[in-house]
């Protein structure tokens, strides 16, 4: 059988697994994809490889879809997000001198509770600059719903901006940057680099939160249902692979080369296990769904986390919020996904809609078969 | 001046941004100001209130410039935005040629289309020349290791430098690879085995 070629661009970080192992373990092949993975540079040259079809599909910040559906970025046609790649997976640190105010109130640093450590931070009646690596971002919305619950307010008590994370390092190093919060591995990077200390994990904020997911242009997948069906079960495999206990080593292997991530696998690792070293002293940390790649309702696309993004989104740009709802749950693609996996043994439900910001009980919905289970799905 | 625009140029390397310059400046008396990817690049961008910002595709400061296009709301007209969206296949070429532009929203396409089109003929030709750097370079080094797996075969097996090359290319074609490449194998086994 002839392969059919596709080209997925992704950013070089922990959460784009998924790809590189569909390409390296041969789910891909086993699809019928020639999967072709390009390493981008940064957020919105990718967004541009996809929106101009020099690729087809990508590895993608979950609210970028969604600002697609709202007008957001002029000339960018309509993205999908087709499923979620990663629930989680990002940290939220600070520079060396922070820290030390903190440790002079006597802060334990634990890496865990949010509430206590936003209050700290509050405490310290300093107008904060915290770097995320794009401004439609996951990691935007933590650190913005996180400390505003802290009691700060943004564009006074913090000031968030975009700093590619290769650069994230150095910036707070120079005392450009008093906090910062990215994907793995930069956090860990930054700690190696002994220029930042991991305050909490993006988990402690929102525990399921939509971190990546995989995105195509929405006429692509109108003109290729084929294609779509076959990356989509080819990923979704790979996710099932990664999240079999046992198999973080591997992946991080795989990663590891020049043309993925290009670093060390044990550095790589420590978010696949989420035992994550928060300090040049070598302290570790253990935090269980630090990253989540699959089991529960991980890759599910629900409508529920779409709108919760598209109204975050609303309310800062100044958008009407209830077409931005039905916008933004547009290009969460949960029919594609029961489409599209049912028979794989994905988790289906016949909701796509869950209660966000409410529950801090484990879930469960009606499925057709079988119950579905969802994950914890909590807030600060 | 009428026609006279503000232009950023977002490079580090200067010799780079002083060709773009350049060729700027044949479109007319625009107003090009350099910046390097430092942090608190976006606000240094802003300062300027340009009505152009170019950046190369592959520099990872441009998501810090991406804010501008979002910060002060996207129905606020006075925004930057990515490159004129009446125009996608203008937009295809750039980012091909390796340039992504940031154009004030509402400015008419004629003002801005040569100078896009100057940097992007601009980009294409570093394009070029870097594939043909690197093409050069390859071939130097298939030169070398070639070289040098013949000097082997040469010393190992008694026989002549057409021999040894004649020998290293059949067995390149019976293998379906590079001569370079099965030169290379060679000669890395041969410094384990030496």
């Amino acid at each position: 059988m002839k392969l059919r070629p596709l080209s997925a661009g992704f950013i070089p970080l922990v959460d784009a697994a998924p790809l590189i192992v569909a390409k390296e373990l041969g789910f891909a092949e086993e699809e019928g994809l020639a999967l072709d993975l390009v390493s981008a540079p940064s957020w919105s040259t990718l967004r541009d490889m996809l929106a101009f079809g020099q690729i087809q599909a990508a590895h993608m910040l979950s609210p970028v879809p969604v600002a697609s559906a709202l007008g957001l970025m002029n000339g960018i046609p309509r993205l999908n997000a087709l499923m979620v790649l990663s629930v989680n997976g990002t940290v939220f640190g600070i520079s060396e001198s922070i820290a030390q105010r903190l440790e002079n109130t006597s802060f334990a640093f634990d890496f865990s509770g949010a509430q206590a450590a936003g209050r700290a931070l509050a405490e310290l009646k300093t107008p904060l600059r915290i770097g995320v690596p794009f401004i439609l971002s996951m990691h935007h919305e933590l650190v913005s719903l996180w400390l505003t619950r802290s009691g700060m307010v943004a564009g006074e008590d913090f000031q968030i901006c975009a700093v590619p994370p290769p650069m994230m390092a150095q910036a707070v190093k120079n005392g450009d940057l008093d906090a910062f919060c990215v994907g793995e591995p930069w956090g860990s990077v930054t700690v190696e680099r002994a220029s930042g200390i991991l305050l909490v994990p993006g988990s402690a904020i929102w525990s399921s939160a939509p971190e990546k997911v995989l995105a195509v242009r929405e006429d692509w997948a109108e003109k290729h249902p084929d294609e779509t069906a076959r990356l989509m079960r080819a990923t979704w495999r790979a996710a099932e692979w990664l999240g079999r206990k046992g198999n973080s080593a591997m992946a991080a292997e795989f990663m590891a080369v020049d043309r993925y991530l290009g670093l060390g696998p044990d550095i790589i690792e420590r978010a696949l296990t989420g035992e994550l070293i928060v300090n040049s002293q070598g302290d570790l940390r253990k935090t269980p769904d630090f990253l989540r790649l699959h089991g529960s309702d991980t890759c599910f696309p629900w409508k529920s986390k779409a709108a919760w993004i598209g109204e975050s989104l609303s309310c800062r740009y100044g958008l009407e919020p209830l077409s931005s709802k039905a916008s933004a749950e547009s290009v969460f693609r949960s029919d594609l996904f029961r489409e599209n996996l049912a028979g794989l043994g994905a988790n289906m439900t016949l909701v796509s809609d869950a209660t966000e910001d409410a529950s801090n009980e484990i879930q469960t919905a009606e499925d057709h078969s079988e119950e579905l289970i969802l994950g914890p799905n909590r807030f600060l | 001046m009428a026609n006279a625009l503000t232009i950023v140029i977002v490079e580090q390397d200067k010799d780079r941004a002083s060709a773009i310059v350049e060729s700027l400046r044949e479109t007319g008396e625009h107003d090009i100001h350099v910046l390097a990817g430092e942090s608190g690049l976006a606000r240094s961008v802003m300062r300027l209130e340009p009505d152009v910002v170019l950046i190369d595709v592959a520099d990872p400061s441009r998501d810090s410039i991406e804010q501008i296009a979002l910060a002060s709301g996207p129905m606020d007209r006075a925004v930057a935005l990515f490159v004129d969206h009446s125009d996608a296949q203008m937009t295809k070429t750039a980012i091909e040629a390796g340039v992504s532009a940031y154009v004030v929203d509402g400015l008419q396409f004629d003002r801005i289309k040569p100078v896009i089109d100057a940097a992007i003929a601009r980009f294409q030709l570093y394009q070029r020349m870097r594939t043909e750097l690197e093409t050069t370079k390859r071939a130097l080094e298939d030169r070398k290791i070639i070289d040098r797996a013949k000097g082997l075969l040469i010393k190992a097996r008694n026989i002549s430098e057409e021999e040894a090359y004649a020998l290293l290319r059949k067995t390149a074609m019976d293998q379906g690879k590079r001569v370079a490449e099965v030169s290379r194998a060679l000669v890395s086994a041969a410094d384990l085995l030496l």
